[in-house]
């Protein structure tokens, strides 16, 4: 596959944290790629890297403890990794921006939302700070807040939390980026504003025409949105491919696993009450990974050689790719 | 488009609550000034002499209302206070308020200073080691700023002098230089020589508070530079400067305003020792004297006046944390 097709192309990335009690992969030789107005899902457990990997493309790693020990992440064929900050922070906001999961901490609390917004257009854009609140209260329009005169000048702590969501995402959205980086943009938020949330996410990047790499570990929300899975477990990816052979053929045990343990409407009625399946044990330390497959403690499936060996990402169909000994 | 924030009713009604409470803090205080000149020692016997007979007493207390209940002393205390009145100085014989404000502008030009010198140079140094805490150079500072912290204001005072005007020569060591009139106001900032008799005791008296709101700024950003928010400008492409001096210094500066403004209370009322190290001619060196003198007019006149100071500095404080810290306005 030549690598300038892709928007986007992360490989072979390695993010360690060095801490005393040692080196934590928190990303250990993962690739993936995103193309042009795509809707990508980057699924997994807390701490399993996601979050990592989103901060290693944007380059906001600290440093110390973090540093990208290896890999490439090229957007349009240059590698980020490469780039001067300069040269990077042209990109941020401006091409590639993020959106963070929790609405209530992610806005500053003494400037106001308008302050907030317009110094995006500011910024990157050479308007003046007139023009950019005039942009600002047009952005808020946009991602339907009400009354975006009055809105613009508030701060923060009098939004709730899906406005203040909203701001975030116009924000994001202002310099008009080719690529959106949701990380779990709906967790924090209750259920109905959750899903109001992700219909103006699905219908902006229309408008917008932007790809989306949405962090999360709800698969509903996966399965409504998003093209094509990565599922990642403890910093590496255990399985990619397109949704609907994901969720109607799941391979690894771990993705299994995820899948069974979605709670479905009505199932009580057809099938007689049921337990929800669970995954069982817990995430394993970054610090303390099994010498063979990391999944392997808690798979239900496990091998004598998944203790020895760590399984290679091998193709398994339609751009499906597993790690796993099953295949 | 009003890009600033106005002065909702909210906000006059907040310093209106604030204003009333500074009142009856002053009322208090008062109360306590009023019992220290009226029954520390008899009033009478400084007034009419030693040597006097008792009649002669009587008649004192008579003709000053030493006998009248003790409400309306107080009442008529007040009333005269709030004039500016509060008797004449039992050793030059001149109002002890008029004595007070005298050396008032020197005491202001000092303390001014050394709030500048604090406020810069704390919220300067504290932002440069809060962004790499660990850096030996910061380790210096850091190490520096709770040496100063722990030396006693009169040692300061006398290595300043020791190293500067002593073996470098190269500042005066004490008295307040060549001073310009400005109306009632004496001031030192306009000569030459006033500026070079500031810088000494300036430090001196700033000394502390510099070390003070180093450590303070340090930990507000260290505190705030993990926040969620910082993320956000740092992934909105915001260049460094904008970063640490807009989102985070804006941020981390709430408490370190609120400390310097109380602080600056402090260092006027409290000048004492710096004043007198330096033969400063402010109000604290003449409060000294007075005590020596047990000249309690001048003293009861200080301590108001002091009062006075802290609280309209507490009352501007909180109007200025209101307007840093969006969140107080509509409490």
């Amino acid at each position: 596959m030549n690598n300038h097709s892709h928007l986007l192309l992360v490989q072979e990335l390695k993010t360690y944290f060095y801490t005393f009690e040692g080196v934590a992969k928190a990303v250990d030789e993962i690739s993936f790629y995103l193309d042009k107005g795509e809707t990508l899902g980057l699924v997994g457990e807390s701490g399993c890297g996601k979050t990592v990997t989103a901060m290693s493309i944007m380059r906001l790693i600290p440093e110390p403890p973090g540093r990208i020990a290896h890999g490439q992440i090229l957007f349009e064929g240059a590698n980020l990794l490469e780039l001067s900050m300069k040269h990077m922070r042209a990109i941020r906001g401006k091409r590639i921006s993020m959106i963070f999961q929790e609405p209530m901490t992610s806005l500053n609390p003494v400037f106001t939302v308008g302050d907030q917004i317009s110094e995006m257009f500011v910024l990157h854009q050479n308007l003046s700070k007139r023009e950019g609140w005039e942009q600002a209260v047009e952005m808020l329009r946009t991602v339907q807040i009400p009354s975006p005169e009055k809105r613009v000048h508030e701060y923060p702590h009098q939004l709730s939390g899906g406005m203040r969501q909203r701001a975030m995402i116009a924000m994001a959205l202002s310099c008009n980026p080719e690529i959106l980086i949701a990380d779990e943009p709906s967790t924090a938020l209750d259920v109905t504003i959750q899903a109001q949330i992700i219909d103006l996410m699905m219908q902006l990047k229309e408008d917008f025409d932007a790809a989306i790499m949405l962090i999360t570990h709800d698969l509903g929300v996966i399965a409504e949105i998003a093209q094509r899975i990565v599922v990642m477990y403890a910093g590496k990816v255990v399985e990619e491919g397109q949704t609907l052979a994901i969720f109607e053929e799941p391979k690894h045990p771990y993705t299994r696993g995820l899948l069974k343990s979605i709670p479905k409407l009505g199932e009580r009625s057809r099938y007689g009450r049921q337990r929800l399946q669970e995954i069982s044990g817990i995430v394993p330390s970054l610090y303390e990974l099994p010498p063979g497959c990391s999944f392997c403690p808690r798979c239900p499936e496990s091998m004598a050689m998944c203790q020895e060996r760590v399984p290679e990402l091998v193709d398994i169909g339609e751009a499906h790719r597993v790690r796993c000994w099953l295949y | 488009m009003d890009l600033r924030p106005r002065l909702t009713l909210a906000m006059i009604i907040y310093i209106a609550r604030r204003l009333t409470q500074g009142v009856v803090v002053l009322l208090a205080v008062s109360l306590i000034c009023f019992i220290i000149f009226r029954y520390a020692g008899d009033p009478v016997v400084t007034l009419a002499g030693r040597y006097a007979t008792l009649q002669e007493r009587e008649m004192v207390r008579k003709a000053f209302g030493l006998d009248r209940p003790f409400y309306i002393q107080y009442t008529r205390f007040i009333a005269n206070a709030a004039q500016g009145n509060f008797g004449k100085s039992f050793v030059s014989r001149v109002p002890a308020f008029g004595l007070i404000i005298e050396r008032f502008p020197a005491t202001v030009e000092l303390a001014t200073s050394a709030i500048f010198i604090s406020f810069v140079l704390g919220v300067g140094l504290g932002v440069l080691v809060s962004l790499k805490p660990y850096a030996l150079r910061n380790r210096f500072i850091m190490a520096g700023s709770l040496f100063n912290i722990s030396m006693p204001t009169f040692l300061t005072g006398i290595l300043l002098i020791m190293v500067f005007a002593v073996y470098l020569k190269v500042l005066p060591p004490f008295g307040r230089g060549e001073t310009v009139t400005i109306g009632f106001w004496r001031t030192g900032f306009l000569t030459w020589s006033g500026i070079t008799h500031l810088i000494l005791p300036a430090f001196t008296l700033g000394m502390y508070q510099l070390a003070v709101l180093l450590r303070l700024t340090r930990a507000g950003m260290r505190e705030v530079l993990t926040e969620e928010y910082i993320k956000t400008a740092w992934a909105k492409g915001l260049p460094p400067m904008k970063v640490i001096f807009k989102h985070a210094l804006r941020n981390a500066l709430i408490p370190v305003v609120t400390m310097t403004g109380l602080q600056f209370g402090e260092l006027i009322a409290f000048s004492i020792i710096t004043e007198t190290i330096f033969q400063w001619p402010g109000m604290g060196n003449l409060l000294l004297t007075s005590i020596y003198e047990s000249d309690q007019p001048v003293i009861v006149t200080y301590i108001m006046l002091a009062a006075l100071i802290i609280l309209s500095l507490n009352i501007i404080v909180d109007i200025l944390y209101a307007y840093l810290n969006p969140k107080i306005r509509y409490d």
